[in-house]
């Protein structure tokens, strides 16, 4: 009998999101556009740079200095100043990232043995591709100071680097951005759909008739729940096809944990998109609640930048966002294959984040009964 | 609610009925709570949001050190990483104590002094030290590498100062200009200021249309004697002076709060901003045109405006990094236009060439919206 009220309602709530095929649209396309053009454009990797040398220096070091660099898959173009003034132009106006100064005595430094200085000047308007090139040019230098005779004599006791990069062996970064889009896509989604279904009701006057119909609070809880809940499993769903067949990131943990896991995640982002639309009062402010909620979540997630870097007294707001959570589980599940136990202490939070905000949003709902 | 006074066609009023027009939109904007809440809650936030919460700058990331072989020389290179400020280290006997930790996140890399490292470098037999990283988030690895590189070549500075090794053939000297501290602040909240004026130009403004439209008050205004015209620019005008306001509410924040250095004029900030309101409010205007419904206008405006301006105009990710066809699209997100502009404002000062530029894409997007909108809106009457 329940069951039959509850499947009713159900069925009533897929209709009124995909009944408008406007709406439709709205939900199947964009996602999917937003996964193929973000997982391609969110890229901290630097590429395709513009490089200016003013080059002092008559001798050939400082001309194989220039070709190391130009042979770099990191730069794009190489061109070359005359004065210190055209430097300047090329950098305030953004034409280059970086310039390179060689001075005169470049390269009889080197023929000397003595050691020999270039300068590098990065654009701190861009701090972080800024101090990523300047690595590949701190590399590249390591590697000519290694051919001079100066640097094949002290060759020896230079420290090497041996760096290994595991999970990811070369740092392929939409490996690290599929997994993110497909947690944080499901949050963008999954609240947006269920903040607007009660405040579109409210806005007509039908939410009135749900609570005189013979449906209990909880059902209607239910009702709203489960729908949203769908949508979202069926975007997921979508979006780890696409990571394993279109971007190759490999699915190294059990798929069983991931959608175990998503059932409580959409849980608890459907609980928070219930609890403000519970709160609003037109579509405009569940609209606007929403995305109060949403822009915060995605920036202290953990999936911009990592949540060790804020500050200390930051930290602890995190707690409350589901996402930060479900990003440690994606990212693990596909590149770490996390253990039983760890996806289940991420989990936990996410029960107890739905539990409250579910509660919460039914304690409204019967509030506004009486 | 709506106009206050009737317009007066005798007397021909045009300026009247438009100011009658843009004080209802006033109204409008000051009794709804929610314009506050995006015009200057959310941009509050967002600030706030860029100026403690998201930093670029890793500082004091947790790696393990091993240190294999505990000997003078090997404790020594192991000090020069728990001095860096870049560092917080817990240090291991074995790699295997910390397999867990980096699967668990706990750490972000590993660097291995190996048992061999003294004999190594006493012998000349290059010595090797091994840094592993979490490749899980490519960024932190490859500033976890780059900054064990740096306590490396730190060290090995010490010990040519101290005559014990060689000095580096070539040095290269770093200096980045407008932003030496590469405080990743500086450039974030001037970008961030960007997506501010979108929330207000667009997401709001699609948002308000929209609603004028689903309660059909958009039709009745259109049956008075006001023109499309003076309709558009009365609804628009307010929401220009909004962003504008939201945008010297930033610009405060982030001056006198979070200690940006603002070191162009007032003049070129406020010329690029209004410039930028242009196609952010055309945008608003021909989304809520074309939806006519606030569930619609709302993603839309989400998805052509607040996302691009976030991640498709060099605000966090480079568009030279991009691929080629996603760089295409990159031309038509005003803020892509817009951002370097305002970080070089607030770091480098005015540079009017580059200013000039910008603006005048801003302005040609601009006029393509509101051309677009305009069509849409006398189709629907008609």
């Amino acid at each position: 009998m329940w069951w039959a009220r509850l499947k009713a309602l159900i069925v009533k709530e897929l209709l009124a999101v995909l009944r408008d095929p406007k709406g439709r649209t709205i939900l199947i396309g964009p996602p999917i556009i937003q996964l193929l053009v973000f997982s391609y454009a969110a890229t901290l990797e630097v590429k395709n740079v513009d490089l200016i040398v003013l080059n002092r220096d008559a001798g050939h070091w400082s001309q194989e200095l220039v070709q190391e660099i130009g042979g770099s898959p990191t730069f794009r173009r190489i061109g070359f100043a005359m004065s210190p003034g055209e430097v300047r132009q090329a950098i305030d106006a953004q034409r280059v990232l970086a310039a390179l100064e060689i001075g005169p005595g470049f390269s009889r430094d080197i023929e000397a043995g003595r050691p020999a200085k270039v300068q590098v000047i990065l654009d701190g308007r861009r701090s972080n591709a800024s101090q990523i090139v300047s690595g590949y040019l701190g590399r590249i230098v390591a590697t000519l100071a290694a051919r001079t005779p100066a640097g094949e004599r002290a060759v020896s006791d230079a420290v090497r680097v041996e760096a290994r990069n595991w999970f990811n062996p070369n740092l392929t970064y939409q490996w690290f951005m599929v997994p993110n889009l497909v947690a944080s896509i499901a949050l963008l989604i999954g609240l947006i759909v269920t903040a607007l279904s009660v405040a579109r009701e409210r806005e007509l006057g039908t939410f009135d008739q749900l609570i005189v119909s013979p449906l209990r609070t909880h059902e209607i809880l239910l009702g709203k729940l489960i729908p949203p809940m769908m949508i979202g499993l069926f975007h997921i769903t979508i979006y780890i096809l696409a990571a394993v067949f279109v971007f190759g990131v490999p699915l190294r943990g059990s798929l069983f944990l991931l959608y175990g896991s998503a059932v409580f995640y959409l849980a608890a982002v459907v609980g928070i998109g219930l609890f403000i639309s519970a709160l609003s009062m037109t579509q405009q402010q569940a609209i606007l609640g929403a995305f109060l909620f949403m822009v915060p979540a995605m920036l202290l997630s953990g999936f911009a930048t990592p949540i060790e870097n804020m500050p200390g007294w930051l930290q602890p707001v995190t707690f409350i966002n589901p996402l930060r959570y479900f990003l440690v589980i994606v990212k693990g599940v596909f590149l770490k294959d996390l253990p039983l136990a760890e996806v289940a202490r991420q989990t936990a939070p996410l029960l107890l984040i739905a539990l409250v905000t579910l509660s919460a949003a039914a304690w409204l709902f019967r509030r506004r009964l009486e | 609610m709506i106009v206050a006074r009737p317009s007066r066609k005798s007397r021909g009023g045009g300026s009247r009925r438009f100011a009658a027009l843009v004080r209802k939109e006033i109204y409008q904007i000051i009794r709804d709570p929610s314009s506050i809440l995006i015009a200057f809650v959310l941009p509050m936030i967002l600030l706030f949001l860029f100026g403690y919460g998201v930093s670029l700058d890793t500082t004091r990331t947790r790696i393990g050190l091993v240190v294999e072989d505990e000997t003078p020389l090997t404790r020594d290179l192991a000090a020069s990483f728990e001095a860096s400020r870049y560092f917080a280290v817990i240090e291991g006997r074995h790699r295997r104590d910390f397999e867990d930790d980096l699967v668990l996140g706990r750490v972000r890399g590993l660097v291995v002094i190996p048992a061999s490292f003294a004999a190594d470098l006493a012998a000349g037999r290059e010595p090797t030290v091994q840094v592993l990283v979490d490749g899980t988030d490519p960024n932190t690895a490859n500033f976890v590498l780059n900054y064990a590189q740096g306590a490396i070549a730190n060290w090995e500075r010490q010990r040519s100062n101290e005559g014990l090794a060689n000095p580096p053939a070539i040095a290269a000297e770093q200096r980045f200009w407008f932003n030496a501290e590469l405080t990743s602040r500086n450039f974030l909240v001037p970008g961030s200021i960007a997506i501010v004026m979108t929330l207000v130009g667009t997401l709001l403004t699609s948002l308000v249309v929209a609603r004028e439209w689903e309660r059909g008050t958009m039709e009745a205004m259109m049956a008075t004697p006001v023109s499309a015209a003076e309709l558009l620019a009365g609804k628009l005008l307010p929401y220009f002076i909004l962003g504008l306001t939201s945008m010297t509410l930033c610009v405060l924040i982030a001056v006198f709060l979070f200690d940006v250095p603002f070191r162009g004029s007032v003049v070129a900030l406020y010329v690029l901003s209004a410039a930028f309101l242009m196609p952010a409010l055309g945008q608003g205007l021909l989304i809520s045109a074309v939806t006519k419904n606030q569930f619609l206008a709302s993603q839309l405006a989400l998805i052509s405006g607040f996302l691009p301006a976030f991640l498709l105009s060099g605000f966090l990710f480079e568009i030279n990094s991009m691929p080629t066809v996603i760089q295409w699209i990159t031309y038509v997100v005003p803020a892509r236009y817009l951002i370097p502009s305002l970080q070089t404002v607030f770091l480098a000062g005015d540079i009017w060439p580059m200013f000039a530029q910008a603006i005048t894409v801003m302005l040609l997007i601009g006029s393509i919206f509101f051309a677009l909108a305009a069509r849409n809106t006398r189709k629907r009457i008609s």
